[in-house]
């Protein structure tokens, strides 16, 4: 299948790959999909003292959208605070990168894991 | 890519082959108003006369390169449609005698829904798994036989990972309880020896386009002695021995007839360049961790080489090897995200499965293209591990299995 440019240039320099330490108390982590789905992505978040995503990464298996999809969202989190984080929607993600209707689920699933990784994170500090 | 064409290296045989040059050549002559454009069931002048001898031939080299005589072959436009014929046309015939049919999870869609075709109008099929490796186990399939039993269809190579079935034992038990042995040889005319007159198969069919003739274009066998007998799908002037109504298309059928041909005769010399260009393949990607092939390596169709890639997720693959031509077994364009009914039915876990490639070769690969291929892959799958949560786990040494996956 043909791709949008913003997929491709996510897929082929992806931003903030990596991984912290989900032991410690700043970060949050959320790991959302499954392999017998064919995605997963693990999201994490490094949050300061005013409760302000300073930082974020992730990695991801799953095909070119599903790699773009949490790229940018990794982009749109930082310097954000948690509820804001919380209140990007899956539709503005698939807008930026013109996915298609079959991969629609890609920005679902990034938006289920900024979701769960505000929580974990809520939940270690509550 | 490949630097002559400046196009992606063509890995895909198994989905289609070039039309060969000496094939074209051939086939040309039989377009244009210069040429033998006769009906070839025009009886009352020369230009019918021309092309029915032009089909005759082209109908005996199909029947040389597979031990068959021409009497036996009937054109059709595909092996879909051979499928369809063996399959619906022999239960359809036989329905007095029973309505129990048995194939197998692996076989081409072709066959598959040709079976559920036949289920809604009230027949039973028995659908076998596979082995581990790919093959029917003989046992099973004879246990699954019964007396209304009428057809078994088994495919002689699979089309996604290149397993040669053993096609004589199972058509041997077909015969000790007299059902009809339908095989799909699309993927294997032409690069495995076939010999009809001495294989206890009925049915058997062709496919010109895997073999570098004509898309659009197929044959099925249908045995004389005994006598095969089928309803016709298609109706119309009795062409084809009432089989298969239609006016037959002189320059396809010329075209698969040169592309048998040609087959006959290079096999052998061709069968061993390939298995030289998929070891040299193996060799170049067997050292890398998580690789997987899928698929008996033995038991094997020369140019195909089915890999997973353990962790990395093949719609992602491909894109980054978007200088190679090559197929997934994953498929994540549908809502279901369902990875290939094949590789499940061999047992393989989901995420082999949503890892694997198909990588076939044909008669234009060359060693290049195999070495090219190679620095690809390894370069690809190396940056998406550096991508996969699930590359990291694995690393962790924490077990993918034993995580509640939230499945969506």
């Amino acid at each position: 299948m043909a791709y949008g440019e913003k997929v491709l240039d996510h897929y082929e320099n992806p931003r903030n790959v990596g991984k912290f330490d989900q032991s410690e108390s700043n970060i949050g982590t959320g790991m959302v999909g499954a392999p017998a789905c064919g995605d997963v992505m693990r999201l994490q978040i490094k949050v300061n003292d005013d409760g302000v995503i300073e930082d974020a990464v992730f990695k991801t298996y799953g095909c070119g959208s599903a790699i773009a999809s949490s790229s940018l969202l990794t982009e749109w989190v930082k310097g954000k605070t948690l509820d804001e984080a919380k209140a990007i929607k899956n539709t503005e993600l698939a807008e930026e990168l013109a996915l298609p209707p079959v991969k629609i689920h890609c920005s679902v699933l990034a938006e289920d894991a900024i979701n769960a990784a505000v929580e974990d994170y809520r939940k270690k500090n509550a | 890519m490949n630097d002559k064409t400046n196009r992606p290296i063509y890995l895909d045989y198994s989905a289609t082959t070039p039309i060969d040059e000496r094939v074209v050549a051939e086939m040309i002559k039989y377009m244009g108003p210069e040429a033998t454009f006769g009906n070839p069931a025009s009886r009352s002048h020369s230009y019918g006369w021309t092309a029915e001898a032009a089909t005759e031939d082209a109908r005996q080299h199909v029947a040389d390169l597979v031990g068959a005589d021409p009497r036996e072959i009937v054109f059709t436009s595909g092996a879909t449609e051979s499928d369809n014929l063996a399959i619906k046309g022999s239960a359809h015939f036989n329905q007095k005698r029973g309505k129990h049919i048995i194939t197998c999870k692996t076989e081409h869609k072709a066959v598959l829904d040709s079976c559920r075709q036949l289920e809604r109008e009230g027949y039973e099929v028995t659908y076998l798994d596979p082995e581990k490796n790919g093959l029917v186990d003989l046992e099973k399939l004879k246990a699954a036989m019964r007396d209304d039993t009428t057809l078994v269809s088994i495919m002689h190579v699979n089309n996604e990972i290149g397993v040669i079935q053993d096609i004589e034992a199972i058509g041997n038990a077909c015969r000790e309880r007299k059902i009809i042995f339908h095989v799909d040889a699309a993927q294997s005319a032409g690069k495995v020896p076939i010999d009809l007159a001495n294989l206890p198969v009925d049915l058997m069919s062709f496919s010109a386009h895997k073999i570098y003739g004509p898309k659009g274009m197929g044959a099925l066998y249908v045995q004389r002695k005994p006598r095969i007998r089928l309803e016709a799908q298609m109706h119309g002037g009795g062409h084809e021995r009432g089989m298969r109504s239609g006016t037959l298309a002189t320059h396809q059928i010329v075209g698969m007839g040169e592309a048998f041909r040609i087959a006959k005769q290079e096999m052998a010399m061709e069968n061993e360049r390939l298995i030289n260009l998929r070891n040299q393949l193996w060799d170049g990607l067997k050292d890398m961790e998580e690789v997987y092939i899928n698929g008996d390596f033995e038991q094997r169709v020369a140019g195909n080489l089915n890999i997973s890639f353990n962790y990395v997720e093949g719609e992602s693959l491909l894109m980054a090897l978007k200088d190679l031509a090559i197929s997934s077994g994953s498929a994540c364009t549908s809502a279901s995200l369902e990875p290939s009914y094949v590789l499940r039915a061999l047992g393989r876990n989901d995420e082999l499965a949503h890892s694997s490639i198909r990588f076939s070769m044909g008669r234009y690969t060359t060693s290049t293209d195999i070495e090219t291929t190679i620095a690809h892959v390894r370069s690809a799958v190396e940056k998406l591990r550096d991508l996969s949560p699930l590359w990291d786990m694995f690393k962790d040494g924490i077990d993918i299995d034993s995580i509640e996956w939230a499945a969506h």
